[in-house]
């Protein structure tokens, strides 16, 4: 029987994850919240914490709207990045060999490993970060497209079009498909080794959470009453194919995260409640009763047996499920 | 607004203004007075702003268009962006203040709190206020029609610096005001001394509080007006609602119908086809309607093609039904909105 250590942190929580296993929360009080036999509270910027992104040595990037950006460690260290005078960080993204991106604006900005800051000016705000799973390479959002940019050599970018606002970005685990959030309730999805366009439409709402399955063979979506999981396993990915929908409820899921090594998805709903799914046999385990705030994020601790969850009120917790 | 009227929306007050009109001083004056509210203040520059604190954000206007195949459907990006992240903040202010620059199309701002569902979940449009200055506003208008959209989207007006211009001219430019927007309030100000609650918390997109479409009644808490002798001359004293006054060259105008009961069934089929047709023309409505056999008002309002509408309560039993109707817009073609809507009346009314 899954059970639950319930907290109320009294702010937004942008982020729920584990660090070495210690489940962690950032807060839109400008928090980190560090759980274990001893919590721990660092205060780590003067505002809202606006983007968070785990990095590969275990450290949570955080991104402030005090221009902060910074490193926090499992046992609460802070490592200053980067300030910027009175802007926002809207986006972070951590990247291999010790990488890191940050944006504010119309600029992205990243810090290799030896401290070097390259900075790539856009022409349009940059609305979404993500570097690939290999080699130094960058995604960024923006209106009509996206752009891969090279992050260490001098190659040219590449630009990715397609017309309408994408607010958000991710690759998939192999690096084959770099997928957009849209203003428009939509993903849009490029096939790159096959120079292949990707409409994944139908949603009543705006795609907030995205989270691949194991292997990369499903991507699981916020945005419907249903969690909307598209198959990306076939030689064309989801065109043409049905999307599977799990944990059907008349309520829209606003967050969604895969299981580390099984097909299964937690889906996360506006009205608070949680719900384990299996692709197989659409087999459903309430992990949280409704009766909240909308989940606002969740995650898996990397041996799946517990799930860290945060919601826009501040109530958060983490949940065995053994 | 049904849905979402559980949540409790954080009020948005958007301010628009040319250049020198005295916007600046009024937002200064929002952020220093003693009202016991927080207002997190979105606003292109930090530079005209003479207080520095941490819930004044600047943002870059940033407009969207959908791929929906409208012209008009368009969202200002980082507004969406910035609510968002305003809301994150724990406690930290009880209202936001949007401030556009003069250039700025007040369309893509109010829409981006119909149109967007997150945005829409946590804050909700509260009122247009635009700052207008007595002595320049007639050339403005002239030349620049950003600010004769500022001035006909508005639901609060300002016409400031009344001081710099004669008892005639700040008359003409009153005039030219109601020939654009026959229903926003408008108050005359120096220095935009008001007081605060005059211009916020007004609730002028929400269905529940369209009172009345007589803008005398709802100027009649305005002091100033009190004070006008037998001869004055205001227009909205008199009732001839369905044309522009006087001014030449009009573009943009009010387009104010009456009716008597209507057919609902008629009704709906020709708002929408009109809101279809003429949506980027029009750049606000706002409707007090009697449907026959219906006990309730039917208020709607909209900017565009985004129309909204609701009962809302009982008419009351001393309140003449009467339909009403209220076009702001551009290239109105005012007669054939009169006929459309008299043919929406049901049979016998």
């Amino acid at each position: 029987m899954p059970s639950t250590v319930p907290y109320d942190l009294g702010a937004w929580v942008e982020r729920a994850c584990f660090l070495k296993g210690r489940p962690i929360f950032a807060l839109g009080d400008g928090t980190v919240r560090l759980m274990g036999d001893v919590d721990v509270v660092v205060d780590v910027h003067k505002g809202a914490i606006l983007s968070t992104a785990l990095t590969d040595d275990h450290h949570l990037l955080t991104g402030g709207d005090d221009g902060g950006v910074r490193l926090i460690d499992d046992k609460g260290a802070v490592t200053i990045v980067a300030d910027v005078s009175r802007r926002w960080i809207d986006h972070v993204a951590a990247g291999p060999r010790g990488a890191i991106a940050f944006a504010h604006g119309k600029v992205a900005t990243v810090r290799l490993a030896d401290g070097t800051l390259k900075t790539f000016p856009h022409e349009r705000t940059v609305e979404g970060l993500a570097f690939a799973p290999k080699g130094l390479r960058l995604a960024t959002a923006h209106y009509n497209g996206a752009s891969l940019l090279w992050v260490s050599g001098a190659g040219e970018p590449q630009s990715l079009e397609w017309k309408g606002a994408h607010t958000g970005v991710i690759w998939s685990p192999a690096g084959r498909h770099v997928v957009t959030l849209m203003q428009e309730n939509a993903l849009h999805g490029w096939a790159l080794d096959q120079n292949k366009h990707m409409r994944m439409t139908g949603y009543p709402s705006k795609v907030k959470a995205t989270s691949w399955a194991v292997k990369g063979k499903w991507l699981a979506t916020s945005g419907a009453n249903a969690a909307v999981l598209w198959p990306f396993s076939g030689k064309t990915g989801p065109m043409g194919q049905q999307p599977l929908q799990l944990g059907a409820r008349d309520v829209l899921v606003s967050m969604v995260v895969c299981h580390p090594t099984e097909e299964v998805v937690a889906v996360g709903y506006q009205d608070g409640t949680i719900i384990a799914c299996r692709f197989a046999d659409h087999n459903e385990v309430v992990l949280r009763p409704s009766g909240g705030a909308a989940l606002s994020t969740m995650a898996w601790s990397p041996d799946g047996m517990q799930l860290a969850f945060g919601a826009e009120d501040g109530t958060a917790g983490v949940i065995d499920i053994r | 607004m049904t849905e979402n009227s559980q949540i409790s929306q954080i009020p948005v007050t958007v301010l628009t203004g040319y250049l020198g009109s005295g916007k600046t001083t009024l937002l200064n004056r929002i952020l220093s007075d003693d009202h016991g509210k927080r207002y997190a203040v979105i606003v292109n520059e930090f530079g005209e702003i003479g207080i520095d604190n941490d819930l004044i954000v600047e943002s870059d206007e940033e407009i969207y268009e959908m791929n929906n195949g409208c012209v008009c459907c368009t969202v200002r990006g980082d507004l969406i962006r910035v609510v968002e992240g305003l809301m994150k903040r724990k406690n930290g202010f009880d209202a936001i203040l949007v401030e556009t620059t003069g250039l700025a199309d007040p369309a893509p701002v109010a829409q981006t709190f119909f149109m967007d569902d997150d945005v829409r979940r946590k804050a909700r449009l509260d009122a247009v206020v635009a700052v207008v200055d007595a002595l320049n506003l007639e050339k403005r208008l002239s030349d620049s029609p950003e600010a004769e959209d500022q001035v006909a989207f508005a639901d609060v007006i300002l016409l400031n610096k009344t001081d710099l211009v004669s008892d005639e001219q700040r008359l003409a430019v009153y005039q030219t005001i109601r020939s654009i927007n026959a229903q926003a309030t408008i108050h005359e100000t120096q220095r935009c001394a008001i007081e605060l609650d005059r211009i916020l918390d007004r609730g002028a997109f929400d269905l529940d509080r369209i009172l009345t479409l007589d803008p005398h009644f709802l100027e009649s808490d305005d002091g100033h007006h009190h004070a006008c002798g037998p001869g004055c001359d205001h227009p909205d004293h008199h009732h001839d609602r369905s044309h522009a006054h006087g001014r030449h060259d009009a573009s943009v105008v009010s387009v104010s119908l009456e009716a008597g009961d209507l057919d609902p069934q008629r009704f709906f089929a020709w708002i929408s086809e009109v809101t279809q047709t003429d949506g980027p023309d029009i750049l606000r409505l706002k409707g007090i309607l009697s449907f026959s056999d219906d006990p309730d008002r039917y208020v709607l309002q909209g900017v565009h093609m985004i129309v909204e509408g609701d009962h809302q309560r009982a008419w009351a039993e001393d309140e003449p039904r009467r339909s009403r109707l209220v076009f702001i817009g551009r290239n109105l073609k005012g007669d054939a909105l009169k006929a459309g809507f008299e043919a929406c009346q049901a049979e016998g009314a």
